[in-house]
């Protein structure tokens, strides 16, 4: 069968699996549609939450941004991971205990306030939102490069799959297709990671083949990485370009705000126990690692590769993968110089993205009417590249490549799911149920959770058929904002029986305001700022950090001139502090 | 044990605390310390073909997050226990 057959039947195959798993498990109360009527079990839990997490940012980008940034990106990796260190022993326990639906829902008792709670869901709105968009477009990229089909129909078909499995299933469709997605992608990453692993150092686990010695060079990956690197004018790839204190707080602002994350943290409220909530919470970082170690990993040999065959490589003798690639539109030569051969170094070639022009130039290489910059190298690299081109670089079979498609649209949708139910429950629980409408009966209030989801998927979708140009840039809002906002409010509210209403609005709202406001000013207002501008060298991307240890101390200060809180939120507190006893872990 | 739910909820609640804090001390340390800190000391190191400051920022914090998690679980639940708090 030709790889084009493969990739139809895979993602076909793939597709007729989450609907069938959304018709077994679809959602007869709101139980079962806002957390799977808490049944769950860990290790399901945590690969679900592990597909959850992983978007198809993780699955096709980060590699690639590793692999052209080296040290800086671990930013991701440990920041992407270390959050579930905190989530387990600062929040999932306690929320699950607590054992409700949804996270306003607990901002909203344990800060005895309804206007805390409209706070909380218009936060987890605005950071779902701005996650679901990039979501949506990644569907879109995925079917259009591998399917054929035009980006937007793509997107179509994406929502209808969304809409059928988390508008039937609710939570508990999700999770179990969540399941099945971790599976398809975990082994659609692996498979070629392996095998370039094999490729380049004989030794068959990416973790260890990271850092052997390049097979017939006498030099490990690293060494090699670095020593190609400086011949080319590159900084060495083990050493960073960001200033230190950056790259602590932008990790520390990836991890808190990853622990912040609603559609995160509410996957802990559908296990059994409180230890099953712990418990889940290690499986599901133990699933998410094989894929964040694998990553830096994949980074460096793909690194290796393109530096070793590319770089002053004649463009007619180049492998047969680069000029694939180029017809795609995600790599591009300009010969600056008109000497037929590829000049690689830092910088970039030409203004802007690749603007192909129809002619071919006299090597047979695509023209491009992008007007160059005056650095010496020619060469455009798309980073999503790194992971892409992995089957063909390996020289993989066809099904290697179907399964690099199904596991992409894998980890795209179940992001998307997982967003979406966040999004619909908060609007029929929070605002509709506890605010405007309390007299609906549970059929209502699940016909309205579902009738959101259903708004919630079309506008995800006009998102990603009509991507907003700065979808990249409000990435570092979502992070940020979690990072100010929720994360100080939960901990505070389990670890401090003397914070209150009136000290957890104060830190919500100077934390929010001041992250909010810096991101605006230096991503959007004054765009040309540079790093020298940055308070304390810091950038947007880190600056949750901030605004977090800004909340803390706002909260302090207000609360201890302000009043306790009542004595029935001090029993609240104590309940939620020990598993059993004072009400165990309730099924509402 | 014949102490009052109060006293044994303090009790579990102090050691709770110990247990987290010294666990975040170690996230702490392999992540902000090896990973970002001290990285450029360490990397004049080299650990099985890394320089032992990228190892960490890019394999060994991660591993290490996996094991503090299930050392918490694990030692949550001799708690749990030992308090009487435990579920089933």
């Amino acid at each position: 069968m030709d790889t084009q057959t493969l990739i139809y039947l895979f993602v076909g195959a793939t597709f007729a699996l989450y609907i069938g798993i959304a018709i077994w498990s679809r959602a007869g109360s709101t139980s079962e549609y806002y957390v799977a009527s808490k049944g769950v079990h860990p290790i399901a839990n945590g690969m679900a939450t592990g597909a959850d997490w992983m978007s198809a940012a993780s699955f096709i980008s980060m590699a690639g941004i590793i692999s052209f940034t080296g040290y800086d990106g671990s930013v991701y990796l440990m920041g992407w991971t270390g959050g579930y260190v905190l989530l387990a022993m600062c929040l999932a326990p306690y929320l699950r205990k607590f054992g409700k639906f949804t996270v306003p829902e607990f901002v909203g008792e344990r800060y005895y306030s309804q206007t805390a709670r409209v706070v909380a869901v218009i936060c987890v709105i605005f950071i779902s939102f701005t996650y679901v968009a990039g979501q949506m477009r990644g569907v879109g990229i995925v079917f259009s490069r591998y399917l054929e089909v035009d980006i937007n129909t793509g997107v179509v078909i994406g929502m209808a799959i969304v809409f059928f499995y988390a508008v039937l299933g609710g939570m508990k469709g999700i999770t179990y297709t969540q399941v099945a997605q971790y599976c398809v992608m975990i082994f659609a990453y692996m498979v070629p990671a392996i095998y370039i692993s094999i490729l380049i150092t004989g030794n068959p686990i990416p973790q260890l083949g990271f850092g052997s010695e390049v097979i017939g060079t006498g030099q490990s990956v690293l060494e090699r990485l670095n020593g190609l690197g400086a011949e080319l004018g590159f900084g060495a790839y083990t050493d960073g370009s960001k200033s230190t204190i950056d790259v602590f707080f932008i990790t520390m602002a990836l991890m808190v705000g990853t622990a912040g994350l609603p559609h995160v943290i509410v996957r802990f409220f559908t296990t059994p126990t409180v230890r099953d909530a712990r418990k889940s919470a290690g499986y599901a970082l133990l699933f998410i690692a094989i894929l964040y170690t694998t990553a830096p990993a994949v980074a460096a040999f793909a690194r290796t590769n393109l530096l070793t065959s590319v770089p002053n490589t004649a463009y007619q003798e180049v492998p047969a993968w680069l000029t694939t690639w180029e017809n795609a539109g995600l790599i591009a030569w300009q010969d600056k110089n008109n000497d037929g051969v590829i000049q690689y170094g830092p910088g970039t070639p030409f203004v802007g993205a690749p603007k192909f022009t129809d002619e071919r130039g006299a090597n047979g290489e695509r023209l491009l009417s992008n007007e160059p910059t005056a650095a010496a190298t020619e060469l455009y690299v798309d980073r999503d590249i790194m992971v892409l081109a992995n089957p063909e670089i390996a020289q993989l079979p066809g099904w290697v490549v179907a399964l690099i498609a199904a596991g992409g649209l894998a980890a795209a949708l179940s992001t998307a799911a997982g967003l979406l139910l966040v999004i619909s429950t908060s609007v029929s629980h929070d605002l509709l149920k506890s605010n405007m409408a309390p007299n609906i009966t549970e059929k209502q209030e699940l016909l309205a959770a579902r009738v959101a989801a259903g708004v919630a998927i079309a506008i995800a979708g006009l998102f990603g058929i009509y991507p907003p140009a700065f979808v990249a840039q409000v990435v570092a809002f979502a992070f940020g904002l979690a990072a100010a906002s929720f994360f100080p409010v939960i901990v505070m509210g389990i670890f401090s029986k003397k914070m209150n209403k009136e000290g957890a609005i104060a830190g919500m709202v100077v934390g929010l305001t001041f992250t909010f406001g810096y991101i605006v000013y230096y991503k959007f207002i004054n765009p040309a700022a540079t790093a020298d501008d940055w308070w304390f060298g810091i950038s947007p991307e880190g600056i949750g950090t901030l605004g977090m240890i800004f909340n803390f101390i706002a909260a302090i200060l207000v609360a201890s001139v302000t009043k306790a809180p009542p004595e029935k939120i001090q029993h609240l507190i104590e309940d939620i502090r020990i598993p059993r006893g004072a009400g165990a872990a309730v099924d509402h | 044990m014949s102490m009052s739910k109060e006293e044994a909820a303090r009790g579990y609640w102090r050691e709770n605390l110990k247990l987290m804090m010294m666990l975040l001390v170690v996230w702490f340390v392999v992540s902000f310390g090896a990973g970002v800190l001290f990285v450029d000391q360490l990397n004049a190191i080299t650990f099985f073909g890394f320089p032992l400051g990228f190892w960490f920022a890019q394999q060994g914090s991660i591993y290490a997050f996996v094991v503090l998690i299930f050392v918490y679980v694990w030692k949550m639940n001799q708690l749990d226990r030992k308090y009487d708090f435990h579920e089933e």
